[in-house]
């Protein structure tokens, strides 16, 4: 599906790519991590056919810079930071449409499906929105069409719990038959999201490996939490994860998509020495959320 | 084709909402405005009166901002655009690089020429409300003018934008190139001619390829068809021109610069790092 043979790449006297090489299969869900600076975005950059480069980038045979409109046409993207366009929403969802041949409707679905009622705003310009509606959105054009590789910088960074669910989801659906690259500084972000972790240092990749898969991207746990007194940080916290206090700040209940476990845990720890009692069951998500 | 036409439309789309086209509209239709204020259409200055006197004045006063505007905001807002990551998305989409470049300097030239021109037209419906005499001769060549004057300028930003990568560097690089233009329309031609540094061909020759120069001598040409204004520089150009020769270089050569550092541009475009 994708090749990277040796590729290179300078900018001035200062080499950022240095000879990476990577080969990625139909269906792989790749979490491309490193620090600032490693070259995350410059191998993303070079798979979208934007920066020139040493070596040779091949998406189903097809080099994405001499042959644009063909590889593309087959690639979803969602940066990491929204592009600031004064555009309206509806001429963005229109334009997006049109040079990808997909259907505008299609891309409102999706949008519609992780709470964003783009009918709503389609005279909004899109750099007046809310981080979350501008990923909301740019996760929407990426998905709302028929794509074979998934480029995702950070996708759910701005998201609501409940939106992240709903984008796991989604994710969950292409599964048989797309390829997904996700970018991320840190791995528990998106750990449970992947099947293969390739991990990038001063240009170069120093770890490339598989994730056992355990869980469905789909899944949900149901959460309670006891603690052992009411705390106003854990509090404010656990609301951001859209949990209901059952009693008086002490008992917590709510619900966590699989893939954000790690994360959500990761975020408990923090309050381990306020934590007496956590238990977490795997229900079904249709059940839940409706 | 349908790319570049949806691409243009975004420019339009896009620009429509930025400041500096609020900006730009506001000073042509400031300028048209003012000067039916001050009275310049009732007014006789070297047997100019009506319309053609108010024309040859927004003709005089556009060439001296509309490059520098369409310079800086061209490349402030290209430049600018691939800074903050604009590129970056929308060139993940399936455009092609003809199709984007040509796309946007479409889209801008619509964006850049309306107002020009738009302000000009409202100039010409007042006067045939008013029952004021329109110089029609003089309104087309002057719109021709000017559609030449904004390719060029749009060109040559478009230009400037692709090779400087930097916002500041691009906004300085097309400072320097207008002032250098500026500089040549008198200042410098005048001072190495009076210093007996260069012969006046050569001074002339320059003259003639510095657009800025040509747009000003063309309008003039239009009111002052032996150039008398310009001494004797006039006979060089007339006889190497003629009057109706010359009118029309004023309009091709532009146009061919403009052009050429359009394509130069989509060339270094399509060979460089696109955010």
């Amino acid at each position: 599906m994708i090749r990277f043979e040796n590729v290179g790449k300078d900018f001035k006297k200062h080499r950022v790519l240095d000879g990476v090489s990577l080969e990625v299969a139909l269906g792989e869900r790749i979490a491309l991590i490193g620090s600032n600076g490693a070259g995350k975005t410059t191998l993303i950059r070079c798979l979208l056919g934007e920066y020139t480069h040493q070596g040779t980038v091949t998406i189903a045979g097809h080099s994405p810079r001499d042959e644009r409109t063909r590889v593309l046409g087959k690639v979803g993207f969602v940066p990491q930071l929204p592009p600031p366009l004064k555009m309206p929403v509806g001429q963005l969802v229109k334009f997006a449409a049109a040079v990808c041949r997909s259907d505008a409707e299609c891309i409102r679905a999706v949008a519609r499906r992780l709470g964003l009622a783009v009918d709503e705003i389609l005279a909004r310009p899109f750099n007046r929105l809310s981080g979350g509606m501008k990923q909301k959105l740019l996760i929407a054009i990426a998905l709302g069409r028929d794509t074979q590789l998934l480029v995702l910088d950070e996708p759910a960074a701005n998201l609501d719990p409940e939106a992240r669910h709903i984008f796991f989801g989604l994710l969950a659906e292409r599964l048989d038959n797309t390829t997904m690259i996700i970018s991320s500084h840190r791995l528990d972000e998106v750990a449970s999201l992947v099947n293969r972790v390739v991990e990038m240092d001063t240009g170069r990749i120093v770890l490339d490996d598989r994730v056992a898969e355990e869980s469905k991207l789909s899944a949900l746990f149901e959460v309670h939490l006891t603690l052992s007194r009411a705390d106003a940080a854990i509090a404010k916290t656990l609301g951001t994860w859209q949990f209901v206090d059952r009693r008086d700040g002490v008992e917590w209940h709510g619900s966590v998509s699989g893939p954000d476990r790690l994360r959500f845990l990761g975020m408990v720890s923090r309050y381990v020495g306020l934590l007496s009692r956590i238990e977490m069951q795997e229900v079904d998500s249709r059940v839940v959320l409706q | 084709m349908k790319a570049l036409l949806l691409t243009a439309r975004l420019d339009i789309v896009e620009s429509l909402r930025a400041r500096w086209f609020l900006i730009y509209s506001l000073v042509f239709g400031g300028i048209v405005a003012l000067l039916f204020a001050f009275g310049l259409t009732e007014s006789r200055v070297l047997g100019f009166i009506g319309l053609s006197r108010l024309l040859v004045t927004y003709i005089q006063l556009t060439m001296a901002i509309l490059p520098v505007f369409v310079l800086i905001t061209t490349v402030r807002s290209v430049a600018g655009d691939r800074e903050a990551g604009v590129f970056e998305y929308l060139l993940s989409l399936p455009v092609s690089l003809a199709a984007w470049f040509w796309g946007k300097i479409l889209g801008r030239y619509v964006t850049i020429f309306l107002p020009v021109f738009a302000a000009m037209l409202a100039a010409v419906l007042w006067s045939l409300f008013k029952s004021i005499d329109v110089p029609w001769a003089m309104f087309f060549y002057y719109t021709g003018l000017l559609a030449s004057m904004a390719w060029c300028f749009l060109g040559i930003g478009m230009l400037i934008s692709t090779l400087a990568r930097g916002t500041d560097v691009a906004q300085g690089a097309a400072f320097m190139v207008w002032l250098s233009m500026l500089l040549f329309l008198d200042l410098i031609l005048l001072g190495v001619m009076i210093q007996g540094r260069v012969v006046p061909e050569v001074a002339v020759g320059i003259a003639l390829l510095n657009p800025l120069q040509v747009f000003r001598t063309a309008a003039l040409a239009m009111f002052d068809p032996q150039l008398i204004v310009l001494g004797p520089s006039a006979y060089v150009i007339l006889d190497l021109f003629g009057n109706g020769g010359y009118r029309l270089y004023a309009l091709l050569y532009p146009l061919a610069i403009g052009s050429l550092c359009a394509l130069l541009g989509y060339l270094t475009f399509r060979r460089s790092d696109l955010p």
